[in-house]
């Protein structure tokens, strides 16, 4: 309770401190070089320099921030991964020669990119249908609502939640996992689903497809909602049916959006830990970068070099994306 | 649309999606209902036969043979194994290898002329013809169906017992000022770049959509160790409150700066001009023009951001430790998991107390959610 008062009192004073500061330099600014009551050269001048420096005033907070915070790290990481687990001794490539030649990381790799094949591809795929059948029906709103709603849920929550469909009893007691009493319903044996090698790494991809499912619908409803009716409206007078109206006409005027979903997931599956974490955390060989990394930061006995050289694996693989996502948004303002 | 809803194909598509509804909602339903039932129904049974009646074997122990009266030259042993409850017995049994060997209301014989009857309310009767020697009472196996049983024990027991009350504080005090505090920074910070024109206001804004997606793990190690160093210097401990909530500032501002952006960079010219026009400064524009406009994309963000810090185990557990007193809600589920992995009344309550936020804000304000989706889905997550 009293950390709680404490927080909402630095909350406030956080608050309180951001608009001293916005007022505070704004009026500095506007002192030092007023622009009202003065004649006209003078005042355009100091209209000029203030029109200059206000800018760099607003962003000041959120650049600073970003650059301790963001910026900063990545070459810091960089430069850990060449170092030794203390940070102190250069090393050079010995990081990474480690890290090819560890089992661990080359299951890692291998799992990371079983959960990249399949994850973005099958909640695109799932929140694409979803969002062209949900459009046709008048509960459609309400069957969208939950199916979005494990959006809201915390990974180490869902994984609480399939940890408990997955729940295994051994065979003849009577299963309380629903997985496993389905397969006993149909007359196969129980099976302990977290430990099947390789296998368990698709149980384990459920849980994000289950979440990230709704994200694409939402975004791909969006979009089917903008496709010009004209287009449909021809395509059903030139006699084509449901499928090919779907698959012919609405979802090639959506590949943008469709690209935009899918390397979205990507980014998020790239960084997938707490799933992992909770449900295996990397035994059975469903080991993942991210929970790798964390791994060698703390209970490795904190080598630091180790955990950022995984670290600069995940971020080579995400910058791609990051470049494909910058042309495009520049590509954006420019119109 | 309008072609396909007259086709008969359209109750293909209601099943179809009733049964995706069913796929996604049932794991959720799976965990709220068994954290209400009865924590001894919910070990042997499915929470999907909540509702019925559940047959259990069940052991209990007839009073012992200090309590026998003499009825009629017998001697009579009574009471009842249910005391109380609503279950009925099938069947009984003295031998723990036939725990149904008898039918509820016919006689036993246990030797020595003994005779154990059991009826289906539980109550039982054993007569004997000689008075009965010992100081234990007889054991009685039997098969009860009990009915269905909801409750809130077990949500009692977390909040009290299992430290999900504590942590559910921590999350609190994690969560709300790391959504409050970024906002003003980075609405400034995205007016500035929607409407101020500077040299080089395109190579930032490309900086931070590229920053949108740099993984946390890039951050952590020398985040952590500049805090270390931090905490060292000024010899305050490293892993505090204020040190999380500007790391989820610094991690949230991307998103904030980018989507506020987008959203201001939308409204229309003509209101800021009219404005300025009348003389008004930037500064008055922003505060009293954009800031009131901005709302909508406000609270879109204040939203992620909130789930992102209350649903987030990493920065907790790196930024405030895993000490028993410091562990936010998502942290602690992960210790029950390890600690109490079979403890299913604990682990279902203890996640439903952990996702019932999140669930609250999704559900009143999913509108704005979307919205914010939809003008921000270049986000990495």
């Amino acid at each position: 309770m009293q950390q709680l008062l404490f927080a909402i009192f630095t909350m406030v004073g956080g608050v309180l401190a951001c608009a001293a500061y916005f007022f505070g330099t704004n009026w500095l600014l506007d002192t030092i070089f007023p622009s009202k009551g003065l004649t006209g050269a003078q005042a355009s001048r100091n209209l000029r320099i203030t029109n200059a420096i206000r800018p760099w005033l607003f962003m000041a907070p959120a650049l600073f921030a970003l650059a301790i915070y963001l910026v900063y790290p990545v070459f810091e990481s960089v430069r850990l991964a060449f170092h030794d687990r203390s940070g102190q001794q250069f090393v050079g490539f010995s990081n990474f020669v480690w890290m090819f030649n560890d089992g661990e990381f080359r299951q890692s790799i291998f799992n990371n990119f079983l959960w990249l094949l399949v994850v973005p591809a099958l909640s695109t795929f799932f929140g694409l249908v979803i969002a062209a059948l949900t459009d046709r029906i008048w509960w459609g709103n309400i069957a969208k609502t939950l199916i979005f709603m494990p959006m809201a849920i915390s990974f180490v929550g869902a994984a609480v939640i399939w940890k408990f469909v997955y729940d295994y009893r051994s065979e003849g007691s009577e299963q309380i996992g629903i997985l496993n009493a389905v397969v006993v319903a149909f007359g196969g044996a129980p099976e302990a689903w977290m430990t099947i090698p390789f296998w368990n790494n698709f149980f384990l991809m459920v849980i994000l497809i289950w979440i990230q499912t709704g994200f694409a619908m939402v975004i791909l409803s969006a979009a089917l909602r903008g496709i010009p009716e004209e287009t449909v409206e021809a395509a059903v007078i030139d006699g084509a049916n449901g499928f090919q109206i779907f698959f012919k006409i609405m979802v090639p005027q959506i590949w943008g959006t469709i690209a935009v979903v899918w390397t979205t997931i990507t980014i998020l599956v790239l960084k997938v830990f707490d799933i992992v974490l909770a449900m295996t955390n990397g035994q059975w060989q469903t080991q993942v970068l991210a929970n790798l990394m964390f791994d060698w930061m703390f209970r490795g006995g904190g080598d630091f070099g180790r955990g950022a050289s995984i670290a600069v694996v995940i971020m080579i693989l995400v910058i791609p994306i990051m470049i494909w996502n910058i042309r495009n948004a520049t590509k954006e303002m420019e119109r | 649309m309008i072609a396909s809803s007259r086709s008969p194909l359209i109750i293909v598509v209601h099943l179809s999606v009733l049964l995706l509804v069913a796929l996604w909602t049932l794991p959720t339903a799976g965990l709220l209902i068994s954290s209400l039932r009865d924590k001894d129904q919910l070990a042997v049974s499915g929470w999907w036969t909540a509702l019925s009646t559940s047959s259990q074997n069940l052991t209990g122990r007839a009073a012992s043979p200090e309590a026998q009266v003499e009825k009629d030259g017998k001697f009579v042993i009574s009471g009842n194994l249910l005391e109380g409850g609503n279950a009925k017995v099938s069947a009984f049994g003295v031998r723990p290898l036939q725990p149904s060997a008898f039918e509820a209301g016919t006689a036993a014989d246990l030797g020595d002329g003994q005779m154990l009857t059991v009826n289906e309310d539980g109550s039982y009767e054993i007569v004997s013809p000689t008075k009965m020697e010992g100081t234990r009472g007889q054991r009685i196996f039997y098969t009860a169906s009990v009915p269905p049983r909801f409750t809130l024990d077990n949500y009692r027991e977390v909040l009290n017992a299992a430290g999900i009350g504590s942590s559910f504080i921590n999350s609190l005090t994690v969560a709300i000022p790391s959504t409050i505090i970024p906002i003003l920074v980075a609405a400034f910070c995205a007016y500035a770049l929607a409407w101020m024109p500077f040299p080089g206001r395109a190579i930032l804004i490309a900086v931070i959509v590229g920053l949108l997606v740099v993984p946390l793990q890039m951050s952590l190690i020398p985040l952590l160790k500049l805090y270390n160093g931090v905490g060292a210097f000024f010899g305050v401990p490293a892993k505090t409150y204020v040190g999380i909530w500007l790391a989820h500032m610094g991690f949230g501002l991307p998103l904030a700066v980018y989507l506020l952006r987008n959203y201001m960079a939308g409204l229309p010219r003509e209101i800021m001009e009219s404005a300025r026009v009348d003389g008004a400064s930037d500064f008055d524009i922003f505060v009293k023009i954009i800031l009131p406009l901005s709302f909508p994309a406000l609270a879109s963000f204040s939203i992620f951001q909130f789930l992102w810090t209350w649903n987030d185990l990493l920065v907790a557990m790196v930024f405030l430790g895993t000490g028993n007193d410091e562990l936010v809600l998502t942290g602690r589920l992960v210790n029950l998991l390890g600690s109490r992995g079979g403890n299913w009344e604990i682990l279902t309550a203890s996640a439903f107390i952990t996702i019932i936020v999140p669930l609250i804000v999704f559900f009143s304000l999913q509108r704005y959610l979307v919205r914010g989706l939809l003008s921000g889905s270049v986000k990495g997550g």
